[in-house]
């Protein structure tokens, strides 16, 4: 069974060009939600680093990124095995020149993706808070967008084996993941664990007085959550009407599913905290409320309402003890973007295999999708910001670290009535 | 022990794959995916559990 690109009408046309318009909301969204539980004296370093990590992953992925993702139907490298032909990576032209932006699918692909890749890239920002220089989280987010995302992307959304898993192996439709649960929030969240593996716990997280670092602006993080759900809103509209050939009058149902996944997930966040801690804990439940639109995105147009909740509820019961268990294993991830991000798309890209009916043999893709995931991304990741690190350091040393990233990489604060010795700026 | 961890990682996904390209829709491809997982899973903990040791001796 050949794989065959998805045909919008002029209204579905229109209908995602809109949906793509939210998108950006979701990366400010983020941006603010890192920010908030970042200490105050990096924050202006923190909103910088989105924009400029932001910024670099979309020109890399134009330049570059895209050629390796390509589309269904464009030319693509292929590998025969077992007597069937594997299309393992996109072979379509640099900078986006094999790209006519005319309306067509393909340059509604293009234009999503630019805005999926930004957003991926902003994931591992939070929890390379307040010690990840601004050069080499660019850097990072460089080869994120260049090689680790395009690639993935190409199996689950450009035709590669992941989606012909269907036709090929007969594993239901092949990998689904529309709203990129896996493609754009598990590579983040997998790509955070390896900034956290490398950059290590902020100076005083774990040591004998060890301490909580709380966040310093809850009502930023609990705001970037209300904006994220708008651009999660757009990006599962797109993604759906685009990889999943979701109809029109299905985003009703995607709306839908996102409020209910995240408000189940905020919930059961919140309960859980107030359980065992006697009181409920904000931070926790801000990161229930995001990994609940995180785990609904890969099927948000495929199950109902009730559904979504079971979702939901079951990405918001993960999330309290994914960040306990880490803290227990030395991990120092301050938005908690490796639970959410990384355990919830893992999550999402089960549950769609767990949820779909109809479609015999799809947990197999699915199951296949999160081995990929975590055989190839992670190590994958993992190698090239270990790389990285040898040629630019990318923690900041450790005066710099307790002055403060805004001072000690941009000499001014966020805040600067705040800062009481005014003689510690930096000449710029 | 870290890149042992990783090497389970790439090892389990190497089951899988092989399931779907050499086992045919009859056969028990679920049992081999499930077992490459579950290889994947002890390489993550084996992973985390490096981390753990080399932040303790820290």
């Amino acid at each position: 069974m050949q794989l065959q690109p998805v045909a919008l009408t002029e209204t579905g046309t229109a209908i995602c060009m809109v949906c793509i318009f939210l998108a950006p909301l979701a990366a400010a969204g983020l941006a603010l939600v890192n920010t908030g539980f970042g200490r105050s004296r990096s924050a202006a370093h923190s909103l910088l680093s989105a924009m400029s990590v932001f910024a670099v992953a979309v020109l890399v992925y134009m330049v570059i990124g895209f050629a390796f993702q390509g589309y269904i139907g464009r030319p693509a490298h292929l590998l025969t095995m077992g007597g069937r032909q594997w299309n393992l990576l996109g072979a379509d032209r640099l900078m986006m020149r094999g790209v006519v932006f005319n309306g067509s699918t393909f340059s509604l692909v293009a234009c999503l993706q630019l805005f999926s890749v930004g957003l991926a890239a902003t994931i591992p920002l939070g929890t390379g808070m307040d010690r990840w220089r601004l050069g080499a989280s660019c850097a990072s987010s460089a080869l994120l967008a260049g090689i680790t995302y395009p690639i993935f992307a190409h199996w689950v959304w450009g035709g590669g084996w992941l989606a012909q898993l269907g036709g090929l192996a007969s594993c239901g439709s092949g990998a689904i993941d529309a709203g990129g649960a896996g493609v754009v929030h598990a590579v983040g969240g997998l790509s955070a664990l390896c900034i956290a593996w490398i950059l290590g716990p902020r100076l005083g997280k774990y040591e004998a007085s060890g301490m909580a670092v709380p966040g310093h602006n809850m009502v930023m993080v609990l705001f970037g959550c209300m904006l994220t759900m708008a651009g999660w809103m757009g990006l599962d509209s797109a993604g759906a009407m685009l990889f999943g050939g979701a109809a029109v009058n299905s985003l009703v149902l995607i709306a839908a599913n996102n409020v209910v996944a995240s408000s189940a997930a905020l919930l059961t966040s919140l309960v859980v905290t107030w359980v065992r801690f006697s009181k409920p804990d904000a931070s926790i439940s801000a990161n229930g409320f995001v990994v609940g639109l995180v785990s609904v995105s890969g099927v948000c147009w495929l199950v109902s309402p009730v559904e979504a909740a079971a979702i939901g509820l079951v990405a918001g019961l993960l999330v309290p003890f994914s960040v306990e268990f880490l803290e227990r294993f030395g991990f120092d991830d301050p938005s908690g973007a490796i639970s959410v991000h990384g355990l919830g798309g893992l999550w999402g890209v089960v549950a769609v295999g767990a949820f779909v009916q109809g479609r015999p043999g799809q947990w197999l893709a699915q199951a296949a999708m999160v081995a990929a995931l975590l055989g190839f991304v992670l190590p994958l990741s993992y190698g090239l910001n270990l790389l990285l690190n040898r040629v630019y350091p990318q923690r900041i040393p450790k005066d710099g670290e307790r002055q403060g990233l805004d001072m000690c990489e941009l000499g001014a604060g966020a805040y600067p009535e705040l800062t009481p010795v005014t003689k510690d700026y930096l000449s710029r | 022990m870290k890149v042992a961890g990783f090497f389970l990682l790439i090892a389990g996904l190497a089951i899988v794959l092989s399931a779907f390209v050499l086992l045919s829709p009859n056969a028990p491809r679920g049992v081999f995916v499930l077992a490459g997982i579950a290889i994947q899973i002890l390489g993550v903990l084996l992973a985390f559990r490096a981390h753990y040791t080399l932040e303790e001796e820290r």
